[in-house]
């Protein structure tokens, strides 16, 4: 169980949240939907362990995240608004890192987002798309429980975000959690949706 | 420890692929060194009394011209992130990029001392004792830098912060350096300049990978 309660974070004297919570079960999804600026990618950094909140907790079978970091990153797979490639390294090299941290076969996850083909060439010569394909796929690596996402979509094709929806309702179907922002449309089904600042 | 060996591995394969960062610093230093005989003379007496300072100062701005990038680019592309998520601690994402740079830029540019401080006249005396000081200084300069490098992170003009930041700390490790290497210094101040950069060293081991710790994490939220 994911918990976070009444979470408040201040930034340069500007409220950016306050009274955030929300309870996440194994398999759930949570949809985070707010205008730009509301506080979606804060909240995400909050809830990877990275920026403390200024009130508020979160909480994860009933333990403090940031009790045992270490423990809390362990959990996670994390997928920022960039991709975090570097251009001059082939895709299976730029999965190496995250695959000896977070484990799982590379070959296999680039399989599954279609990017077999594409293992030995250098990431510059990526498309957008095809770069945010690469960052789900180290996603997808070692089966971690809880995926942070943040825009998860941007940039990818009607097959690629069909292929989205399947792998994250497979990886729900095992138990996993996603929490991702999005101001597209996502098919989660049955995802509660937690919206941040005004309509 | 599998991680941090593999977060090293990372950054020499990404600096073999972008080889230029490294040749530039080699290039800069063997440039700057080749300014000086023609600013001052090439009398080789004068040359060689110098040579000790003019290596020591150029390999130091040398050192610092792949620092703004050290963390720079993990930061502007998001890699930054998965570093500290690895559940590798802060503290040693800094060692491993420390030590990063030391084999990407310190080692190459230790090697090349020796023949510029033998094309500035430096009499073959001094040329061991230069080298073992550069050995232990410019590890330091790769601890000083890393820590430098993750303090500007995000910070406006953060190549111009750097340079103000980094070169003042080491000046312990030039005054030392040089002096060490000096060609009328006796073999008893040589053993003595040795041991204070080395000294200098431990300290900066020590204290440079928390500091680096703590700027990455500010960097992280």
């Amino acid at each position: 169980m994911f918990l976070a309660e009444n979470l408040f974070v201040v930034r340069d004297d500007r409220i950016i949240f306050d009274r955030v919570g929300f309870s996440l079960a194994p398999g759930a999804a949570l949809l985070l939907l707010g205008r730009n600026g509301a506080g979606k990618s804060t909240l995400l950094r909050v809830l990877a362990g990275m920026r403390r909140p200024d009130g508020g907790r979160v909480t994860w079978d009933g333990e403090e995240i940031f009790a045992d970091p270490v423990a809390h990153t362990e959990r996670l797979a994390w997928l920022s608004h960039l991709d975090a490639m570097k251009p001059g390294l082939t895709a299976r090299e730029n999965l190496a890192f995250a695959a000896c941290i977070q484990g799982g076969k590379i070959l296999s996850v680039l399989e599954r987002m279609g990017l077999a083909d594409l293992a030995d060439l250098p990431v510059r010569m990526f498309s957008a798309g095809q770069k945010r394909r690469l960052a789900l796929a180290r996603v997808m690596l070692g089966g971690r429980p809880l995926w942070l996402l943040d825009e998860p979509t941007n940039g990818l094709d009607a097959v690629s975000v069909e292929r989205l929806t399947a792998t994250l309702a497979t990886h729900r179907a095992q138990g996993g959690m996603v929490i991702a922002a999005t101001h597209q449309r996502l098919a989660l089904p049955c995802a509660a949706v937690l919206r941040l600042g005004p309509e | 420890m599998t991680a941090f060996l593999a977060l090293i591995g990372r950054e020499l394969r990404l600096a073999l692929r972008h080889g230029a960062d490294t040749v530039a610093a080699l290039l800069f230093f063997l440039v700057v060194t080749a300014l000086f005989p023609l600013a001052v003379g090439p009398e080789p007496v004068a040359l060689g009394r110098m040579a000790p300072g003019i290596v020591w100062v150029a390999a130091l701005l040398a050192a610092l011209l792949p620092l703004e990038r050290l963390f720079g680019a993990d930061y502007e592309d998001g890699s930054l992130d998965l570093l500290l998520l690895s559940g590798l601690a802060p503290a040693l994402i800094g060692v491993a990029k420390a030590t990063a740079h030391w084999l990407t830029t310190g080692l190459p540019l230790l090697l090349m001392a020796a023949p510029v401080a033998i094309m500035l006249r430096l009499p073959a005396t001094s040329l061991v004792p230069l080298l073992a000081g550069l050995l232990l200084g410019s590890l330091t300069m790769s601890l000083l830098g890393t820590a430098g490098a993750a303090i500007v992170l995000g910070a406006r003009r953060a190549a111009v912060l750097l340079p103000i930041l980094v070169l003042p700390l080491a000046t312990p490790v030039v005054i030392f350096g040089a002096a060490g290497a000096a060609p009328a210094q006796t073999p008893a101040g040589r053993t003595q300049a040795l041991l204070l950069e080395a000294a200098f060293l431990a300290f900066c081991a020590a204290v440079c990978p928390i500091a680096a710790g703590a700027g990455l994490r500010a960097a992280g939220e």
